[in-house]
């Protein structure tokens, strides 16, 4: 967990206005506790994205969501994945070798 | 601890313009965020970063090349970036990843079946050494113009990846032809052979050319004087026009044979004709002169055409 204001000073270059930005725009949540906003771990390192996003590729806070919104699909996309292929794992080897086989003719011909 | 010039790839005159740029680049192709799938990128990461870190500063960048300080001076606490939290299994958008038969054996799994990246470019190279398999056979269907088909011709098909295949489509081919383009189909495994390619040609209609087998049939309309008094009249066939002569007296139904004008059999190496079927019509504009000839007209022999079908 990190203080607003304490994420804003351990990140040099992020602006307090941009961070209140992201909170409105629901790219970060933050959570109210006992009257201060504070960050998850996770949501800490999701700042941290965004200010490379921001200020070392220049990226507008306009396209920010965009980039964000692709991003989470992608991450949700890759769990889903993950998921699929454990459960894949789990099964006995004739099924899983029959399960690559086909998925090796989908990979290389879409069609 | 490496030289950080030569950690963003760039000359020590270089602009800080430049070194941005570099950075930028950088920073698109191996943030550990933005390349989920790539786990060699990160600790690249961490060394641009810290690079940049000294160079993208004017000050610091001064004095690391006065030999003030030197480039570890800057180095960034350790933080996790947010792939590490986004890809595990009690993360906020991640499907539960319960049920992992172990970390090994779904790894395996992946480099297997995805040849450790999603990256379609990669997925050949890095596939396992022990499979080597000729790739599988694709199949297409293209249009073919009617005129195409018949005189044979060379056309090119963009496959939906974009790339393209160039096409012979033999002289004489007929509808549902299978044109086999060798090697031209998916990627062999493990440096195996590439597969075939089969084309399905579809032959589209022509507007008055009917083929029928090696034949062309063709419906010309004359005039009536040409069709009383006979004429030679130019008729189209699938090589161009050429004359035809009809004979006086030729009515509606009549077919002419133009030999050879027809398709090649492959099978026999022979041509088929073109059969040319005439169709008298009527004059399309007023010709009263004709009118008044045939309301005076007694012709020779009586006629009446619908005899055989009053019967």
């Amino acid at each position: 967990m990190s203080e607003f204001a304490k994420l804003i000073e351990e990140i040099a270059p992020l602006q307090q206005e941009d961070l209140e930005i992201w909170v409105r725009e629901s790219l970060v949540i933050s959570e109210t506790e006992g009257g201060k906003v504070r960050f998850s771990e996770i949501e800490c390192a999701r700042v941290r994205l965004l200010c490379t996003l921001r200020y070392d590729l220049e990226i507008s806070n306009e396209t920010l969501p965009l980039i964000l919104s692709l991003l989470d699909q992608l991450y949700e996309a890759r769990g889903k994945l993950h998921a699929l292929t454990s459960a894949v794992v789990a099964q006995p080897p004739e099924v899983r070798d029959a399960v690559m086989k086909v998925l090796r003719e989908r990979l290389w011909h879409p069609l | 601890m490496k030289d950080p010039y030569a950690i963003l790839g760039v000359e020590k005159t270089a602009s800080d313009a430049d070194i941005k740029s570099a950075y930028k680049k950088l920073v698109r192709k191996l943030h550990p965020d933005l390349n989920p799938d790539d786990k060699t990128s990160e600790q690249r990461f961490k060394e641009v970063a810290q690079a940049y870190e000294v160079l993208g500063d004017a000050e610091k960048r001064r004095r690391f090349d006065a030999g003030e300080i030197d480039a570890t001076g800057a180095e960034k606490p350790n933080y996790q970036f947010y792939r590490d939290f986004s890809d595990r299994p009690d993360a906020r958008s991640h499907a539960d990843a319960e049920g992992f038969a172990s970390a090994e054996e779904f790894e395996e799994f992946l480099r297997q079946a995805f040849g450790g990246s999603f990256d379609r470019r990669q997925q050949q190279a890095e596939f396992g050494p022990n499979l080597k398999a000729r790739g599988p056979d694709v199949s297409y269907t293209m249009r073919v113009a009617f005129i195409d088909a018949v005189n044979g011709a060379t056309t090119s098909i963009t496959l939906p990846e974009g790339k393209q295949l160039r096409v012979t489509i033999p002289e004489g081919a007929h509808d549902r032809q299978m044109i086999r383009l060798k090697g031209q189909g998916g990627a062999g495994y493990g440096g195996g052979p590439r597969g075939d390619a089969y084309v399905e040609l579809h032959i589209e209609p022509h507007a008055f050319f009917e083929r029928r087998d090696a034949n062309i049939h063709i419906e010309v309309p004359v005039t009536l004087t040409e069709a009383m008094l006979g004429a030679r009249i130019e008729v189209p066939t699938i090589k161009g026009s050429v004359t035809l002569t009809v004979p006086a007296g030729s009515n509606t139904g009549k077919v002419l044979r133009l030999r050879d004008r027809g398709v090649l059999d492959r099978a026999t190496g022979t041509r088929g004709h073109a059969l040319v079927k005439l169709k008298v019509v009527l004059p399309a504009d007023e010709e009263p002169e004709l009118e008044a000839f045939l309301r005076e007209w007694k012709p020779r022999h009586a006629q009446n055409p619908r005899e055989e079908m009053l019967r």
